[in-house]
């Protein structure tokens, strides 16, 4: 009984954590832009296919992934200079309509440039799972967990502890007032989208080893991440993890007790609940009151 | 406040504004604004509420578009510079409303002020706004958002004078403050135009506005109709009817 709980539960939580990452990425280009990114899960899909690409190439695997990290960065810039910043004047649904499209291109691309076919990682710590009170335990979804904390604590850092990532908090706040101190919101926009796209990569090379990965394994793994900012609150970083191990868990639970079928049909009934009794997300931020 | 008369008119004003226009989308909300401000001066340009001062104001720091006309500052065009390098020039502006970062400190709200500046003169800047509102440091670690109407007021205030500004721009300071945190506000604007700040403030409470000023202009349905010394335009009979209920 607590075994296979426990077996359910660690399984949530891998994925919960792979879709609060790629929430994360949701949180930080809305935050500067008001632009939901639904090219989110090709950052996460680029990530994974140009590791194994890379690694098939012959690049040992630590230095595969950072290049496929940095790529995808760059994609992420790419799109935000000439898709978004070409379309200013535009309305945020325009915008929105712009990345549906980018991720429709960069999903031909990739079947193009690699190819249709699925394909795993190795694990980055080998295959033999930890047994924890019956319940089996891969060292992948201990180093998926450490990165997520480490994710978590570093961009705390970098938000609290710098400069441009206190501009790019009074952007999210007030991007008026931010141009009116001196903050160039189009280069904080830009620097949402290249983080973004480097924390949906990472969490494409993390996942690849559990989920195997493909063209088009963004679309699903997107829409998750979407549904995990939605659950936590549209813009907030902490709701984003949290909505992403409630989906995550709820999921596995579904899979584990009812029937694996309506696995994917779960985030999407959160959503709808979540959408329609608490609009704001569990987490919704509380609005500071201006006087 | 008699020497600031002595203004060094040179040549080249600090900030001309040339029959400018701008709208939004069908609605003209400049037809012809011309204003002059020369070093040292503070200017004081009242009109009604929708006469368009506020969009002369976004559209002197590059945040709203123009149509038509020029902007010149020192004699330099700028009316195609960005909103972040125009700040890097010295134009600075306290926005309507204050806008403090609500959700963040009053230290960080300060030090985002000189985001534009090194990080050594953020530190002196820092210490002067402290010096010069002793209350904004006994603060410093609460949120802006739980500040008073006349906290946040001088936070705005502060933050701006964080990017060392050569010209700094006011729009409406007196805009939902009580009557005696007006007359603060205005005797800190006064004490910083007697330091030698060149101002340029925007008001439809055109009494105190035109009372502290050297010029003054009147806008009016997007158009500069009026301008003269602020005494001049106290007295002027136009004025009086319109603005002061004379």
């Amino acid at each position: 009984m607590l075994a296979e709980f426990l077996q359910f539960l660690f399984s949530g939580l891998t994925v919960g954590a792979i879709y609060g990452l790629i929430g994360l990425g949701f949180a930080v280009i809305y935050n500067a832009s008001h632009v939901i990114n639904f090219a989110q899960g090709e950052f996460v899909m680029i990530g994974g296919m140009a590791t194994v690409f890379l690694m098939k190439a012959g690049v040992p695997m630590p230095l595969a992934i950072l290049i496929a990290i940095a790529g995808a960065a760059a994609v992420g810039w790419v799109l935000a200079r000439f898709g978004i910043e070409t379309a200013r004047g535009s309305t945020v649904v325009g915008l929105i309509i712009i990345t549906i499209g980018a991720s429709i291109l960069l999903r031909g691309l990739a079947q193009v440039i690699w190819d249709r076919n699925f394909h795993a990682l190795p694990a980055f710590a080998g295959d033999t799972p930890i047994q924890i009170l019956g319940a089996a335990l891969l060292p992948q979804s201990l180093i998926i967990g450490t990165a997520l904390v480490l994710t978590m604590l570093g961009l705390r850092l970098f938000f609290e502890h710098t400069r441009i990532g206190k501009a790019m908090q009074a952007t999210a706040i007030d991007p008026l007032a931010a141009q009116l101190v001196g903050i160039d919101t189009r280069r904080i926009v830009r620097l949402s989208f290249v983080l973004s796209a480097a924390l949906g990569a990472m969490a494409g090379v993390l996942v690849a080893p559990i989920t195997m990965t493909y063209a088009n394994v963004g679309v699903m793994l997107g829409l998750k991440g979407f549904a995990a900012t939605i659950v936590g609150g549209l813009g907030n970083p902490l709701g984003a993890i949290a909505g992403g191990l409630i989906v995550g868990i709820a999921e596995a639970m579904t899979a584990g007790y009812l029937t694996s079928a309506y696995k994917d049909a779960v985030a999407f009934i959160i959503i709808l609940f979540v959408l329609l009794f608490m609009p704001n997300g569990l987490f919704g931020r509380a609005e500071v009151t201006k006087v | 406040m008699k020497d600031r008369q002595r203004t060094e008119t040179s040549a080249v004003p600090m900030l001309e504004v040339r029959e400018l226009q701008s709208r939004y989308g069908r609605i003209r909300a400049l037809k012809k604004v011309s204003v002059t401000v020369h070093g040292g001066e503070l200017v004081a340009l009242v009109g009604a509420n929708g006469a368009g001062k506020t969009t002369l104001m976004r559209a002197i720091s590059g945040v709203q578009p123009i149509t038509g006309g020029r902007i010149l500052f020192e004699g330099k065009d700028i009316s195609r510079m960005n909103a972040a390098a125009r700040v890097r020039l010295g134009i600075v502006q306290v926005p309507e409303g204050r806008r403090v970062f609500g959700a963040m400190t009053v230290e960080d709200n300060l030090r985002l002020g000189a985001i534009s500046r090194s990080k050594n003169e953020e530190e002196e800047g820092l210490e002067r706004a402290y010096d010069l509102f002793p209350r904004l440091k006994d603060r410093r670690r609460q949120l802006a958002g739980t500040l008073s109407g006349g906290e946040q007021q001088m936070l705005a205030i502060g933050r701006a004078l964080m990017a060392k500004p050569r010209l700094l721009l006011m729009d409406e300071p007196s805009m939902g403050l009580s009557p005696l945190l007006v007359d603060q506000t205005f005797e800190i604007i006064q004490k910083l135009a007697a330091e030698g700040m060149t101002i340029f403030l925007v008001e439809q409470n055109a009494y105190v506005a035109l009372s502290i000023a050297t010029r003054g202009y009147v806008l009016e349905g997007g158009v500069t109709t009026l301008d003269g010394s602020g005494e001049a335009l106290l007295h002027d009979p136009r004025v009086k009817e319109a603005y002061l209920g004379v």
